[in-house]
């Protein structure tokens, strides 16, 4: 009893008051923002409804666009990721080696720069290369090759986690080294990883907006560049405000789903 | 013995340190039943495991329906087709049907078309007296039906001999007899087996031969009738008077 009244007051009489202090700091914080706060010039730089509706529907072309770079890089990630993954829990030592380095290359550099290595160095040093479906295809490769790392990871601890059970039950029936992961290992191990991959997604998306450094065109502009266009010629901040809640409208309900996926797994 | 459908003969297995299998030589006939008993870490287990090589021998030969298991040459995928096994933990496909868990070697190993191999599973499934379960995923059923299942799952492949592994250790205590019930027919219709059990009713009733294993060498075998009440060694009298006696 004597350690639990230090000061004269039990734990719980301790408790409310640090949780009573710690309403009033936040309190104090919200209505000095409140107060001080100039919010005639805020709503002036990001709430003008006239530079908003501005931006439509030029704006829906650059969403467009944004959804298209990451469905396209994902795509490529997910196949390029998958074989990766399997050479990685392959019994052939080169394929397991091949695939530890390229997990370790991609996953340690900068999207940005796989981009412009993409996007400038290979066109560079091998002049006859042109990407196939222009800046949609590099992007499709640059984005996805450091997607494919993170994929890869992802679906190998996906194939560890399958119950050893299940394979030798495939291999007890006569079923290949091959056929088992085909048709037994990796089905499930992509249930296994669902939740991880949504991520993933939710991750691409904003890294879509990195596609501005290839120099894209009012067709091919995505979220972030056309934001920023209209930011510079509107000289306002609006554009910001609508690009961000339009990100938003993807990322959000995409993280939604993936914690969903998460907890259903968790109750199987 | 008429016809040899196992042949296991100088079987060693070791893992690590552990000799879990110190020399075994055992034959079995076609059409025979042979239970595999002993306490646990006996190698009764790991023994089942390298007739179909899931565990490859450290030393020794192990024939099993027609096919020379340890030959460095063999198709182990093709000698497998012909040996079925069912687990202790019945270890079905949680990702499929019931009736693809049946289908899916049929297609994929054998090539038979899908019509042809649904209809198979459904004769099998029949005759483990599974019904209305052809859509239902794994988790669904009981552990007695997932085991009833999983020896549907073996025999679609047509197989000349099947290896049981501990098939009701897993169950409660009421659900043990249905599988056992499937087992039981399947040694009326002729079908070689060799089983690891702890079910003793069980050896008595359907097994032409109970062998007791321990400490990784077959210590005594025989016909149940005598095997099971009036074993001649020390060690196997011991072994089931705790089996069969359990709280004394």
């Amino acid at each position: 009893m004597a350690a639990a009244q230090r000061g004269g007051m039990t734990v719980r009489q301790r408790r409310r008051l640090s949780r009573a202090v710690q309403y009033a700091v936040a309190i104090a914080v919200v209505l000095a923002v409140a107060l001080l706060a100039d919010w005639g010039r805020i709503a002036d730089s990001f709430l003008r409804l006239d530079t908003a509706a501005d931006m439509f529907p030029d704006v829906w072309v650059a969403f467009g666009n944004t959804i298209a770079y990451t469905i396209l890089a994902f795509i490529f990630g997910m196949i390029v990721g998958v074989v990766i993954a399997l050479m990685r829990v392959s019994g052939f030592g080169p394929y397991r080696w091949f695939a530890a380095v390229y997990v370790e290359i991609f996953r340690g550099l900068p999207a940005l720069l796989v981009l412009f290595l993409v996007g400038f160095a290979v066109p560079q040093a091998f002049p006859g290369i042109t990407w196939p479906g222009g800046v949609y295809g590099q992007v499709a490769i640059g984005l996805g090759l450091t997607s494919s790392a993170y994929v890869a990871e992802s679906v190998r601890a996906g194939i560890q986690a399958v119950p050893r059970g299940q394979v030798e039950a495939a291999r007890s029936l006569g079923m290949s080294h091959t056929r088992t992961m085909l048709s037994v290992v990796l089905p499930q191990a992509l249930r296994i990883v669902i939740p991880p991959l949504t991520n993933e997604l939710v991750m691409l998306t904003k890294d879509s907006s990195l596609v501005y450094v290839l120099g894209v065109t009012a067709s091919t502009v995505e979220l972030t560049k056309f934001a920023r266009s209209e930011l510079t010629s509107s000289a306002n901040a609006t554009p910001l405000l609508v690009g961000g809640l339009l990100y938003l409208l993807v990322t959000v309900p995409l993280s939604a789903l993936a914690r969903r996926l998460e907890n259903k797994g968790d109750h199987r | 013995m008429s016809n040899r459908l196992v042949a296991i003969s100088g079987l060693r297995k070791r893992f690590g340190d552990n000799e879990v299998l110190r020399g075994i030589d055992l034959e079995i006939g076609e059409g025979e039943v042979v239970c595999l008993i002993g306490p646990s870490g006996s190698g009764k287990s790991t023994l089942l495991r390298c007739v179909n090589l899931l565990e490859p021998p450290t030393a020794g030969t192990v024939h099993a329906a027609g096919h020379d298991m340890t030959h460095p040459d063999v198709d182990l995928d093709a000698a497998r087709r012909d040996i079925g096994m069912v687990f202790q933990h019945f270890n079905l496909f949680s990702h499929l049907s019931i009736l693809d868990n049946i289908a899916i070697a049929q297609r994929r190993v054998l090539g038979r078309p899908k019509a042809e191999a649904e209809a198979e599973a459904r004769r099998l499934l029949d005759q483990v007296g599974i019904e209305g379960k052809e859509r239902a995923k794994p988790a669904q059923l009981s552990g007695g039906q997932q085991q009833r299942v999983a020896i549907a799952r073996a025999l679609a492949m047509g197989p000349a001999l099947m290896l049981f592994d501990e098939p009701t250790s897993a169950l409660d205590p009421e659900l043990v007899g249905e599988v056992l019930a499937v087992m039981k027919g399947l040694a009326a219709d002729g079908m070689t087996m060799l089983v690891v059990t702890h079910e003793m009713a069980f050896a008595r009733e359907v097994a032409d031969r109970v062998v007791f294993l321990d400490g990784g060498v077959i210590v005594e075998q025989g016909p149940p009738s005598r095997m099971l009440t009036e074993p001649k060694t020390e060690r196997a009298q011991s072994f089931l008077h705790r089996v069969l006696h359990p709280v004394d």
